[in-house]
């Protein structure tokens, strides 16, 4: 009798174990495959990319709801994700599948149109990961697959149509220190990806897969090694553990094959720990896509000390100045400077930059390079307190901008006003561990200053900033949509509403409070000739401990926003 | 340690840690008897989600997590006081053994983070 029920046992540990990991409700045999010509070139009705298009803009050519109308968006459907912490997935959607992901890594395979759930795929995570970014920004989509970058340093690439794992490829050892939040970037049969871990001693990198196999294609580390140019940046072995993490989908340029990639912040923190320009860090690089080839870069600031991670991707936007065309990159930096740099195949070349938000550490640019001289009184350095703006969250942090080609404006998430006082102190390098060498002295205002989140509208044109809306006692860390209805989405706030802006005014028109902060990425498409507006609630990860310490410099209690993810689509009655 | 076997895991980093000795007076009850002349022990592995603990407030005297700014209290079973950690760090129990500060028993409560969401068998 004993020895039956063990048997029985091990034939149920058995079974569970060869279950597939997705959950399969039914399954869909007519998937649109997605092709380099459809990310090239995506119908109007889908989001097929983190921010639909390969130039990052954000944008939704769908015009049914407008400025006129939008006040009369409703919610249609709603999902619980079943999960706490950040979601910052946009809802990726082709031709009525809708695909989203979550913290912990699920998958959610979804009917756009009335919400009912295809398939669940859920990672089982190793026991002993540490999630130091407990999220995840979306999944990339490639021939008849689904494919996410996940915690523990891994590519899966899933059936479309049912979920089931077609392969997964670990890119590096999550014990190191690696992981990754991204959406992967797809062209040219290869899946790419880049790695976190700036705080935790990694040697960052971008990699491509192929997309059938997983097998890698190639591997471009963000860090210079011995004999190539740049390594002399680095002292001694520094390169090996400096970090240099990307973080966030690159954008591409078909016709030029390169990829754009922002790295984030050197590690440790303090410069004085690594004196020199410790290329590539708090740069833009430029990869050749089929071979990850370094085409060019742009180092936005050197010797960073401030933990600006400048990992968000330029946007790709042609810009008339001064009667010619600039092939530009546009990067609002965490540094707290819009810049416009210029693209082409000999790589990336400098226009200008300008605050767009308090900052004091840059005192001037070169013209030429647009190199920034600093104040070093607020460049913090070892066992010497500095305080500097903006604050190491920065002027805008991970959340992407958008731009809209019918209005020529540059929409901003960003966060003003906030300064911190860091000091750097000894630390000494420990695989997987925090390895940021800072003691932090506190946040503070800037002089005067009544709000922090704003939202910002900048013509590219003519550098100048169109309108602004103010949140208040509230941290911005809302992702931005924009569509030709004129319309400009975001959520981002702890006080979670989910809002509508009029694109060229800057008027607020609708907003809709959610169950939770909102700190997913909004996309918009359209199915069986009706448009709607998509986004994921919950709030968690940098957005909450942001709003904490805001709140306690306005001297309010804890803004009090309960957790929990749901995926949201609104329409027009 | 594994909690089910009680076999230490070799190599691993839910292994690590903390050690701090503290004012008797300051303990708690609970913590006083796990306790060897204030020296008290706790995971080094955040409830929150799995970080390290590497941090101390020596004006507070708090643990706190460099991830997520988790605060915990070891005078008093490493409650939480701080952050969005769920529940206090596991507590290890220490005694003296001929003359040294020994481990005198298994871990107290979770050790690491439990990852939500996740019910493979239950769907």
């Amino acid at each position: 009798m004993k020895l039956r029920s063990i048997v029985t046992c091990l034939s149920a540990v058995i079974v569970a174990s060869s279950l597939p990991a997705a959950i399969s409700a039914q399954t869909n045999s007519e998937y649109s495959a997605v092709t380099d010509a459809r990310l090239m070139n995506p119908e109007p009705e889908n989001w097929l990319m983190f921010r639909r298009t390969y130039d990052g803009w954000g944008f939704s050519p769908l015009d049914q709801i407008t400025a006129r109308n939008v006040d009369e968006l409703v919610p249609v459907w709603t999902v619980s994700t079943g999960i706490t912490e950040g979601h910052q997935s946009p809802p990726v959607v082709n031709d009525g599948i809708m695909f989203v992901t979550t913290p912990m890594n699920q998958v959610h395979a979804i009917d756009a149109a009335n919400g009912n759930v295809l398939w669940t795929y859920r990672r089982q995570m190793p026991f002993d990961l540490r999630l130091m970014h407990p999220t995840n920004r979306g999944v990339a989509l490639y021939g008849d697959k689904v494919y996410m970058a996940t915690s523990d340093a891994t590519v899966i690439a899933l059936d479309a149509t049912d979920g089931s794992v077609a392969w997964e490829t670990a890119v590096e050892d999550y014990n190191g220190g690696y992981y990754m939040t991204m959406a992967p970037l797809a062209a040219h049969g290869n899946i790419m990806v880049g790695v976190s871990g700036g705080e935790l001693g990694i040697r960052g990198f971008v990699t491509a897969l192929n997309s059938e196999t997983g097998e890698e294609v190639w591997k471009t580390y963000t860090i210079p090694g011995p004999g190539e140019f740049g390594n002399d940046t680095w002292p001694g072995e520094s390169w090996q553990t400096g970090g240099a993490p990307a973080w966030v989908t690159g954008t591409y340029d078909p016709e030029l094959n390169q990829t754009y990639w922002g790295t984030g912040n050197p590690g440790p923190w303090i410069g004085e720990a690594r004196p020199g320009d410790n290329l590539y860090a708090n740069s833009v690089i430029a990869l050749d896509a089929d071979n990850g080839e370094l085409r060019g870069y742009h180092q936005y600031h050197w010797n960073g000390s401030w933990d600006w991670d400048e990992v968000s991707a330029p946007l790709l936007i042609d810009i008339e100045r001064n009667g010619r065309t600039i092939a530009g990159l546009v990067h609002p930096g965490r540094n707290g400077y819009l810049w416009l740099l210029e693209r082409g195949p000999s790589g990336i070349g400098y226009v200008d930059a300008q605050p767009y938000v308090t900052q004091n550490v840059f005192t001037s640019l070169d013209p030429e390079t647009g190199r920034p001289r600093y104040d070093m009184q607020r460049k913090p350095g070892i066992d010497r307190p500095a305080t500097f703006c903006p604050s190491p969250h920065g002027g805008k942090n991970w959340p992407p901008a958008a731009w809209n080609p019918l209005t020529g404006l540059l929409y901003i998430p960003a966060n003003n006003n906030l300064c911190s006082t860091m000091t750097g102190e000894a630390v000494e390098y420990r695989r997987g561990q925090n390895y940021t060498g800072v003691e932090f002295g506190g946040n503070s205002l800037a002089d005067g200053a009544d709000h922090v989140g704003e939202l910002q509208a900048w013509d590219l044109a003519s550098g100048e900033r169109v309108w602004t809306h103010e949140f208040g006692e509230f941290a911005n860390w809302g992702p931005v949509l924009t569509t030709a209805g004129g319309l400009v989405f975001q959520g981002g706030t702890a006080d979670r509403w989910f809002r509508a802006f009029d694109a060229r005014s800057g008027e607020l028109l609708w907003q809709q409070r959610l169950n939770s902060g909102i700190t997913g990425v909004p996309t918009s498409f359209e199915v069986a000739g009706r448009q709607y507006i998509a986004v994921q609630s919950g709030w968690g990860v940098d957005a909450a401990g942001s709003q904490r310490n805001v709140d306690g410099l306005f001297g309010n209690p804890e803004t009090i926003v309960p957790q929990g993810g749901v995926v949201w689509v609104f329409a027009l009655p | 340690m594994d909690p089910d076997t009680e076999t230490a895991r070799d190599g691993s980093r839910l292994n690590q840690i903390l050690l701090v000795r503290l004012d008797p007076s300051w303990l708690s009850e609970e913590t006083l008897a796990r306790s060897v002349d204030g020296i008290v022990a706790y995971s080094g592995v955040c409830s929150h989600t799995g970080c390290d603990v590497t941090d101390w407030n020596d004006e507070a005297h708090r643990f706190q997590c460099p991830c997520h700014e988790s605060q915990f209290d070891p005078s008093d079973s490493a409650r939480v006081v701080g952050g969005p950690a769920p529940w206090q760090l596991a507590a290890l129990p220490l005694k003296v053994l001929d003359g040294r500060l020994v481990v005198a028993g298994s871990f107290e409560g979770r050790v690491g983070f439990q990852q939500p969401g996740l019910n493979p068998f239950g769907l």
